[in-house]
């Protein structure tokens, strides 16, 4: 296998007993990433369960008290990879409360595979899932109408399913979307094309996942580079090296290029791009570099390198939805943190403006916000915070909130 | 380097950087746990790159159990000298004449016990991080495991309890009494790390490649003969050309037949592998398939 394979993350969300753990199983399994120990391992589970087969969901199973209730409840990450790429797969489960588990997995997805099963079509979960899909950004999009194998193959049937869904994605504004129909118990159109599904033309969910094009899944334009450790060496070789450490969000910086210090609005020079392999001309996204600059100016971490082509909006006050994660509601009278890219300044909710009914994507004025509610809502924040809107740049459109007496991470943000 | 050669060991690479860089931003007192095995050398090579030129802002920390491989002893020290920078190596020894460790059957492995000397060397230096070189491919309940995961005042684990991770803005924050374990390479599996030790020309100690050894065969293991493990009455020892996938403590940690005299060897052989390397070489992993997640609530990595 050469080093020059790609990363990509994925997920993949669907209703329970949509065929999911089924699914990655078979991409694990036929792409020869299952180990025989594993193997083994299932075997003698689904021995003991009283099946015959080997139950090749039991794969993507994990901690003990969930084995032993028979589900699993939180994020797990499993890894592949062929020698094109390497994948991590966000595995979450299909569970109805569980939007927090989704939108956390979704938040470093290139893709998410949205499982359908062919009998049932497009449900109030497939439309849930999808919203969440478009809330979190997620670049790609693959419908997969499995269980084909129980609609005696049908063409018609795909087509029917894949028209409605094409039309609700569009409604939200997706049309990067493409429909696979398979049959995961089978292995028809995951790894292998099979022998059934001969009318359709399009790849397999495995060449998909190879070849879906994600270099631009960054913003490669706005140079965005926030401050997350200031190196200073204080020895008699680097006597007044001051580097920059960091990595790049979003776009590119080059040795010569004007920079502009948010929020102080200071600007200079980059004089070196420095890294243990040597100093480079230009860096990129997501490369985590030194940077030197010109002039000495005051600067510590929080704060962020821009260019001046196109700036991001220092404010202290903004508008965001939230996707609350805490068992515990939101308290509008109590003041949180927000960390956004490497800052962390308390913060108070100004206004509970609507909540999102994630399964009718109707806007409710409720006050409340409860675990897994989506809201839009306006914060207010002590200190400036430099970022973009969410849409334009995951990377500075993104924050985390935290509970200053539990030190829980209580919701995740995009500001809108 | 443009961004379409950005491969996935780079990926990998900056973001593990980019979490040793936040570790170090944000927490007051951490450290990096450091045994001499290869996962711990990759770490090593990362902290480098994040943190060069200058010193690492934390020391280098090995619980020894006294039953290690007596090369990769060699070779932790060698690093930590060579890189110049702090070692603090603590003994299951020292907690055994303390008391707070009894063990037992002195020839039987000593991974179980880890943990008591982990916390106590965690309390005399006051560290509220550790970061370590973890993988999540390495083993079910590690899947579910989060970046930062968090440890209550008895070094617990709760599954149950995890802080939720979004894009990769981490929260660090702990009470006093509280500590975090940091595993920036949760991402990488036993192939990226190979790749890595190719790319990146690391020298790890020799016991990772094929050599000639001494070993007995038990069940489906082989196992290396040393002043720890002895044939029993009927066993033979043999003379295999072996090398270990992980090097812990050596009364359980197996050897696998091979010829692999190189990292690209390696790589080759791992490609075509069919046995997951926990899998493979950890006998007290194969006691149950829980057990890894029964020490990690008790305080283990
Ligand atoms: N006929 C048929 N059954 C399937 C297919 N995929 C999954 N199943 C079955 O559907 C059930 C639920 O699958 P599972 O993978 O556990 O679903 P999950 O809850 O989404 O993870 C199991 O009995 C599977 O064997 C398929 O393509 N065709």
């Amino acid at each position: 296998m050469s080093n020059a394979t790609q990363l990509l993350r994925f997920i993949t969300a669907g209703s329970v007993d949509d065929g999911k753990s089924t699914l990655i199983g078979r991409l694990l399994h036929d792409s020869k990433s299952i180990f025989e120990d594993q193997l083994s391992a299932i075997s003698r589970t689904s021995e003991k369960r009283g099946m015959t087969a080997v139950d090749l969901s039991l794969l993507t199973d994990g901690l003990q008290a969930e084995r032993e209730q028979g589900i699993t409840i939180d994020v797990a990450y499993r890894y592949f990879a062929t020698p094109k790429r390497k994948f991590i797969i966000g595995d979450t489960p299909g569970h109805e409360q569980y939007t927090r588990n989704m939108v956390t997995a979704a938040s470093t997805a290139n893709l998410v595979v949205i499982l359908i099963d062919a009998r049932k079509g497009v449900l109030v979960q497939t439309r849930r899932h999808t919203y969440l899909a478009s809330l979190v950004g997620i670049p790609h999009i693959v419908l997969a109408v499995n269980k084909m194998d129980m609609v005696d193959y049908s063409e018609a049937r795909f087509n029917e399913i894949c028209t409605e869904y094409l039309a609700f994605a569009a409604q939200l504004g997706l049309h990067n979307v493409t429909c696979v129909p398979l049959s995961a118990l089978v292995g028809d159109m995951l790894v292998d094309r099979g022998d059934n599904l001969n009318w359709y033309q399009g790849a397999t969910l495995m060449e998909l996942l190879e070849n879906v094009e994600i270099d631009h899944d960054v913003n490669t334009t706005d140079f965005r580079y926030p401050v997350q450790w200031v190196c200073r060496p204080q020895t008699e070789k680097y006597h007044d090296f001051r580097g920059f450490m960091g990595r790049i969000e979003a776009g590119e910086v080059s040795v010569g290029d004007e920079i502009t210090v948010l929020p102080s609005g200071r600007t200079s020079k980059v004089k070196e791009i420095v890294t243990y392999d040597g100093n480079l001309q230009t860096a990129y996204a997501p490369q985590s570099i030194a940077i030197t600059l010109t002039d000495e100016i005051d600067i510590s971490r929080g704060d962020m390198f821009v260019k001046a082509d196109y700036l991001p909006t220092v404010a202290k006050e903004f508008e965001a939805m939230l996707c609350w994660l805490s068992e515990t509601p939101l308290d509008k009278n109590r003041k949180y943190l927000v960390k956004h890219t490497t800052r962390t300044a308390k913060c108070l909710f100004s206004s509970i403006d609507y909540r999102v009914d994630v399964n009718t994507l109707e806007q409710h004025a409720n006050p409340t916000v409860n675990m897994n509610d989506i809201a839009h809502v306006t914060m207010k924040v002590q200190q400036p915070l430099v970022f973009d809107h969410y849409q334009r740049n995951r990377a500075t459109g993104s924050f985390i909130v935290i509970d200053e007496a539990t030190n829980n991470t209580v919701a995740a943000g995009m500001i809108v | 380097m443009t961004a379409h050669t950005f491969t996935h060991l780079d990926a990998l690479e900056s973001e593990s950087i980019h979490i040793m860089r936040e570790v170090a931003a944000e927490c007051k007192n951490p450290a990096m746990l450091f045994s001499g095995g290869k996962d711990s050398i990759v770490m090593l090579r990362l902290a480098e790159k994040a943190f060069r030129p200058a010193k690492f802002p934390f020391p280098l920390v090995h619980i020894d159990t006294e039953h290690n491989f007596p090369e990769v002893i060699a070779c932790r020290d060698k690093l930590a000298a060579d890189l110049g920078e702090r070692l603090i190596v603590r003994s299951l020894e020292d907690s055994i004449k303390r008391g707070t460790i009894v063990i037992k059957d002195p020839d039987k492995p000593r991974n179980p016990y880890q943990s008591v000397t982990l916390l106590e060397t965690i309390a005399e230096f006051g560290f509220d991080a550790c970061m370590g070189g973890a993988r999540r491919d390495e083993e079910k309940a590690r899947a579910k495991e989060r970046i930062f995961s968090f440890r209550d005042e008895f070094g617990q684990w709760d599954p149950k309890n995890q802080r939720p991770e979004l894009w990769d803005i981490y929260n660090t924050r702990v009470h006093a009494g509280e500590n975090i374990r940091v595993f920036p390479i949760s991402n990488w599996t036993e192939m990226d790390i190979w790749q890595y030790i190719a790319r990146e020309k690391l020298h790890i100690p020799e016991i990772y490649y094929a050599h000639e050894r001494e070993v007995i065969r038990r069940g489906n293991s082989v196992m290396p003969v040393s002043h720890l493990v002895q044939p029993k009455p009927g066993e033979k020892v043999e003379v295999l050309s072996v090398r270990f996938r992980t090097v812990g403590d050596m009364t359980c940690t197996a050897p696998v037949e091979s010829h692999a005299r190189n990292a690209q060897e390696i790589i080759d052989e791992t490609s075509t592998t069919r046995i997951t390397e926990r899998g493979a070489t950890r006998m007290d992993d194969q006691t149950s398939e829980a057990s890894m997640e029964l020490r990690k609530k008790e305080g283990y990595f």
